[in-house]
C-alpha cells in the first residue's frame, strides 16, 4: 500500500471539521487539577533517594575520591563514582556522555558530577555527600570561548584535534571544528555594493529554564533489566544512550516518560538518570533523582556563548550583494551544539548569491550546552538583522520592503544546499506589514524594531499506531514525547481522517517498548511528524474497514468508499447498502477479524521551513538604562494551524523567551570559574510583570507535503526576538547595541559614552 | 534524626505526619503525603510552582517547614475542583488555553484563585503584578492573563 510518504493527499479544499479548532487538550484536565504526573511525581515502594556530589572547582584533576565514610552512614545504601562506569574512549560521543555524566579523569566545570549517593531519605543522602573526600589538583580554567581558542590557553582535551583543518596537528587545541560555507564569490558580491555595513556581536550563555527540574525513577532487577521513568525529549534515545555508556542491551533497558515540565531541547540527552540506574543496580532498590534549581543551572543546558563578525553589502535599489561572516560558538565542556546550524540560518530567508562564513566550535571550562528553540541561531541573528536594518536605512527604503525585496521564494537554494520548495516568507512579510501594529505611528520617545527569522523545520523516525475500539473511539499511540501539547492536535488529526468528533480519540505517549525508534522531540518535528504516521495509520485502519464492509456486503473493495465517518457503496451501481458507521463496523468485525488498526514507522521527510517577522515597541529609561516591551507582534507561517490557540501559545511563549535572553539571562562567571547565578533570584526570567499581551497574526502557507498542510511552529518564534528587540533600542535611542544581553548597565553605558543619560 | 509528630488539615482532610526538621511543607505534601499537584521548581522561593493557601494565606511551601504546619489548614490544588466540578479558574485555563506544559499552573491557579477572592475585578496590570511571584517559561504570560480576566468576568455574574 502506498504510505502518504509518497502522496501526502493533501487537499486545499477539504473542508475540515476538527482541525483549524480549538478543542480543550486531553491533557489539560489533570494538569490544572494536579493529577498530572511529572518527572519528580513518582513514587515506588522501597524508593531511596539519590543525589550527586558536584566539582566546586571550574578545572582540575580527580586524583582520588575516598567515599568510606558516606558508605558507612546508616540509611546509605549506594555510592557511585567513576569506577562504577565503563571506561569509553575519550573523544567518541560514548565517551564524552559518560564523562559528562560522571567525572573520570578531570573535572571540567563547576558542578561536574564526581560521585553520587542512594540513601533512605534525602537528608541522609545529603549528609552522606558531605562525607566524600576528593582530592583535586587544581588547573588553569577558561571561560570566555576566544580566550579558549588563543595559543597557551588552558587545554580542556589532550586528545582534542581541529576538524576541518588540512594538515597535521600536532597539539591538542579547544577548537573542535572549524566549518566553512560558502555560495557564489563574495569579493565580486562586495564590489557590487554600494553600501557595506558590518558589525561584531557577542552573546551570553542563557538557560532554557524549564520549570520542571530533571527528575527521574530508576529501578534495576538482579537479571539486569532497567526500568527508567523520567522527564524527557526522547525516550529511544534516552534508551540508547544510558545502553551505550553503561553496556546495557537496548532491550533490556524501558524508559516510560512522565508528563514534561517544559525541555525546549534541554531534555534531550540524559544527566542524572543513568547515575540512578547505576545507584538502583548496586543498591537493588528504585532509586529516584531530582535536580536541584541550582544543579538544573550548573549543570545542564545552557545554550551557546557567540562571539560574530557580520559583513552584509547591497546596492542603492536595495539588493543584498554579499554576506559575509566569522562565528566562535562556545560549547561547554563538550562538543554537541550544533554550531552549524549557526551559519546555515543565519542569512537564510534572504535569496543571497554570495555568501562566506567561517565558524568554530570551541570548548571551555563551562557545562556541556545543550538544545534550545533553534540552536545556535538566534543569537547569530542577533547581528545579521542589526545589519540588514542598517542597510535599509542607508538605501531609504521601509523596513519590510527591504526584506520582502530580498526575500527568499520557492526554487531558491540556500547554503546549505536545499532548494525550497513552497514557503511562506513573502506572504508573512506582508502580512506583517498590514498588521494595525506596523500601521501604528509610533508614541514619542519609543523605538520599533522588526526582524525576521528562519528555522529548517525537523523531520525524520517516528513510530505511531491507531486502534478503533470496538465501541467505534480511537486511541492513538505515539513513540514521541509531547511537549506542549501534540497529543491533542495528533488526535484532531485522527478524528479529522476518521470523521469521528475528536472527543471520541485519545492519545497516549508509549514507552520505549511499545514503540520502535524515534528521534528526539525537537526542532519543531513532532506535531508535523507523528502527525503523518498517525494519519497513515488512520487511512491503514480506513482500508481495512473497506475491506470488511466489501466482505460483508460481497462486493469488490472498489465499491466501498469511505466517507464522513461510514463506509458507502461508491456508487448506485454497487449495490443498495445502508452506510456502516465506524462503530458499527467495529461491533460487527471486531471479534471474527479481530481489532482494526494501523500502525505507522517512517523516516518523515518534507518538513516545511517556517519564516517568521517580529514587531516590537519599546521605551529605554534614560536615567537607568532599563528597556520596556510596550508592544510585540509575531506574525509567522505555520502553514495550517491545526490547534490556533496552540500555535499562538508556540509563538507568544518563544518571543517572551527571547525577550529574557535579548534584555536580562545570562551566565555570570567569577574570576574563580564557579557559575555565580544558579537560581531564579539571580537569573531572572521575564515574569508576568515585565512583558505585555503578545499578539500575533498566523499566516497559513500549506507545506503540502504534510496531508493538513502544516509546518512545525516550535523554533521560528526565537529566532528573530532578540533581532527585533535590538532593533527597537537602537530606534529608540539612535544606537544600535552589539552585546547580549542588553541589560540595563550595558544600555546605562551606551546612553552615557553618547551623552544620552538623563542622570 | 528523631522526627517530630504533627497534625494537620489539608484540603479539609486531616492527617497526622511524622516528619524530619529539615524537611518543608513542600516535601511533606509531596514525599509523605504524594499530594504532587504541588510542583517543586526552585526551593528558594523564586519560582512560586508550590504555592498553597496556609490558613488562608498565600505561600511557597518550600519556604514553611513542615513541623510548622503543625494545626495549621493547607490548601493545594488537589482541592480546588468541587468534586468533578472544576473551578471557573481551571475551566478557564482549559479552554482559553492558559496551559502549556502545565508545570506551573497549580501554583498559579492557586496564586489567582487567592487574587480573585481579594480582588474580583483586576486589572491586567494587577494580575500581571499579583502573578510576579509565579514563573512561567512556556506561555509568555498572554494567555494566562487572559484566562484569569475571564474567570474573573465569570465569577463576578457578567
Amino acid at each position: 500500500m502506498a504510505t502518504i510518504l509518497e502522496d501526502s493527499k493533501f487537499n486545499p479544499d477539504q473542508k475540515l471539521k476538527v482541525v483549524g479548532t480549538n478543542p480543550v487538550k486531553h491533557d489539560g484536565p489533570d494538569k490544572v487539577t494536579g493529577r498530572a504526573k511529572f518527572g519528580a511525581d513518582m513514587y515506588l515502594p522501597g524508593m531511596l533517594f539519590g543525589k550527586i556530589l558536584r566539582s566546586p572547582h571550574a578545572h582540575a584533576i580527580l586524583k582520588s575520591i575516598d567515599t568510606s565514610a558516606a558508605e558507612a552512614l546508616p540509611g546509605v545504601n549506594a555510592v557511585a563514582t567513576r569506577d562504577d562506569f565503563p571506561e569509553l574512549q575519550a573523544g567518541t560521543p560514548g565517551g564524552d556522555l559518560s564523562r559528562n555524566i560522571m567525572a573520570r579523569e578531570k573535572v571540567l566545570y563547576d558542578g561536574h558530577p564526581v560521585a553520587a549517593v542512594a540513601a533512605t531519605s534525602e537528608s541522609i543522602a545529603r549528609r552522606a555527600l558531605k562525607l566524600i573526600k576528593v582530592e583535586y589538583e587544581i588547573l588553569p580554567h577558561v571561560i570566555d570561548p576566544v580566550e579558549a581558542m588563543q595559543p597557551g590557553a588552558p587545554i580542556l582535551h589532550s586528545h582534542l584535534r581541529t576538524k576541518g583543518v588540512e594538515g597535521a596537528q600536532d597539539t591538542p587545541t579547544n577548537v573542535v571544528e572549524r566549518l566553512v560555507c560558502e555560495m557564489g564569490d563574495v569579493e565580486k558580491g562586495f564590489a557590487a555594493a554600494d553600501f557595506i555595513v558590518e558589525g561584531e556581536y557577542d552573546s551570553k550563555p542563557m538557560h532554557q529554564s524549564y520549570i520542571e527540574p530533571q527528575g527521574c525513577v530508576a529501578s534495576a532487577s538482579q537479571d539486569g533489566q532497567i526500568e527508567l521513568y523520567c522527564c524527557t525529549q526522547g525516550i529511544h534515545v534516552f534508551r540508547d544512550r544510558i545502553g551505550e555508556i553503561l553496556k546495557i542491551d537496548s532491550a533490556k533497558i524501558r524508559v516510560s516518560q512522565s508528563e514534561m515540565g517544559g525541555g525546549f531541547g534541554g531534555k534531550t540527552s540524559p544527566y542524572a538518570e543513568p547515575v540512578a540506574a547505576v545507584l538502583s543496580r548496586k543498591s537493588a532498590r528504585p532509586v529516584k533523582i531530582v535536580l536541584t534549581r541550582n544543579e538544573v543551572f550548573r549543570c545542564t543546558g545552557p545554550v551557546s556563548a557567540t562571539k560574530s563578525k557580520i559583513k552584509m553589502g547591497c546596492t542603492k535599489d536595495g539588493k543584498i550583494t554579499a554576506a559575509q561572516a566569522d562565528l566562535v560558538f562556545q560549547t561547554g565542556a563538550f562538543t554537541g551544539s550544533m554550531f552549524f546550524n549557526g551559519p546555515w540560518a543565519m542569512f537564510t530567508r534572504y535569496a543571497l548569491d554570495n555568501i562566506h562564513t567561517v565558524a568554530c566550535e570551541v570548548v571551555s571550562n563551562r557545562p556541556k550546552v545543550n538544545a534550545f528553540r533553534a540552536p545556535c541561531v538566534p543569537q547569530i541573528v542577533f547581528g545579521v538583522e542589526a545589519l540588514v536594518s542598517e542597510m535599509a536605512n542607508k538605501v531609504g527604503m521601509d523596513q519590510i520592503d527591504f526584506r520582502l525585496k530580498n526575500a527568499a521564494k520557492e526554487g531558491d537554494t540556500t547554503v546549505f544546499g536545499q532548494t525550497f520548495e513552497r514557503i511562506g516568507f513573502v506572504e508573512t512579510l506582508e502580512a506583517a506589514k498590514q498588521t494595525d501594529h506596523y500601521k501604528s505611528k509610533l508614541p514619542e520617545g519609543w523605538g520599533r524594531g522588526v526582524s525576521t527569522g528562519f528555522w529548517f523545520n525537523r523531520d525524520g523516525d517516528t513510530t505511531g499506531s491507531l486502534t478503533i475500539t470496538p465501541g467505534g473511539s480511537v486511541t492513538i499511540m505515539v513513540g514521541t514525547s509531547d511537549v506542549a501539547g501534540s497529543r491533542i492536535s495528533l488526535s484532531m488529526m485522527a478524528a479529522e481522517e476518521l470523521g469521528v468528533p475528536v472527543e471520541k480519540v485519545r492519545a497516549i505517549l508509549s514507552d520505549t517498548a511499545m514503540m520502535g525508534n524515534n528521534r528526539v522531540t525537537a526542532g519543531s518535528r513532532t506535531t508535523y511528524s507523528a502527525g503523518m504516521v498517525i494519519v497513515d495509520s488512520a487511512r491503514q485502519a480506513i482500508a481495512e474497514m473497506c475491506r470488511r464492509a466489501a466482505e460483508i456486503w460481497g462486493v469488490p473493495v472498489e465499491g466501498v468508499e469511505f466517507v464522513d465517518g461510514a463506509v458507502h457503496p461508491s456508487s448506485s451501481n454497487v449495490g443498495e447498502f445502508e452506510p456502516m458507521s465506524i462503530a458499527e463496523i467495529a461491533a460487527k468485525t471486531s471479534v471474527s477479524h479481530g481489532a482494526i488498526s494501523g500502525h505507522t514507522e517512517m523516516n518523515v521527510t518534507g518538513a516545511g521551513p517556517g519564516f517568521g517577522v517580529h514587531l516590537v515597541d519599546c521605551e529605554v529609561d534614560r536615567g537607568t538604562g532599563r528597556v520596556d516591551i510596550k508592544r510585540y507582534t509575531v506574525i509567522e507561517d505555520a502553514g495550517k494551524a491545526i490547534h490556533p490557540l496552540q500555535v499562538e501559545g508556540q509563538y507568544q511563549g518563544g518571543a517572551i523567551q527571547g525577550v529574557g535572553w535579548a534584555l536580562n539571562e545570562e551566565y555570570i562567571y567569577g574570576e574563580d570559574g564557579r557559575l555565580q547565578n544558579p537560581g531564579f533570584l539571580d537569573y531572572r526570567i521575564p515574569v508576568a510583570s515585565d512583558v505585555p499581551m503578545v499578539d500575533t497574526v498566523i499566516v497559513e502557507v500549506p507545506n503540502p507535503r504534510h496531508p493538513y498542510g502544516l509546518r512545525g511552529v516550535g523554533e521560528v518564534p526565537v529566532t528573530p526576538t532578540l533581532g527585533a528587540v535590538g532593533n527597537a533600542i537602537g530606534d529608540a535611542i539612535g544606537i544600535r547595541p552589539t552585546s547580549l544581553p542588553m541589560s540595563p548597565p550595558k544600555i546605562l553605558k551606551l546612553l552615557k559614552d553618547a551623552g544620552l543619560n538623563t542622570n | 534524626m528523631a522526627k517530630t509528630h504533627i497534625t494537620t488539615t489539608v484540603n479539609g482532610d486531616e492527617y497526622e505526619v511524622l516528619c524530619e526538621v529539615d524537611q518543608t511543607l513542600l516535601d511533606v505534601l509531596r514525599d509523605e503525603l504524594h499530594l504532587t499537584g504541588t510542583k517543586e521548581g526552585c526551593s528558594s522561593g523564586d519560582c512560586g510552582a508550590c504555592s498553597v493557601m496556609v490558613d488562608g494565606r498565600l505561600m511557597c511551601s518550600c519556604l514553611v517547614l513542615g513541623v510548622e504546619a503543625d494545626g495549621k489548614s493547607i490548601d493545594t490544588i488537589e482541592g480546588m475542583a468541587d468534586g468533578d466540578v472544576l473551578h471557573p479558574l481551571q475551566r478557564n485555563f482549559l479552554e482559553l488555553n492558559g496551559l502549556q506544559c502545565g508545570i506551573c499552573t497549580p501554583g498559579i491557579l492557586i496564586a489567582a484563585k487567592n487574587l480573585l477572592e481579594r480582588n474580583p475585578n483586576p486589572t491586567e496590570t494587577e494580575i500581571r503584578f499579583w502573578l510576579a511571584g509565579n514563573l512561567c517559561r512556556c506561555t509568555g504570560y498572554d494567555k494566562i492573563i487572559r484566562s484569569v480576566m475571564a474567570a474573573a468576568e465569570e465569577m463576578r455574574g457578567n
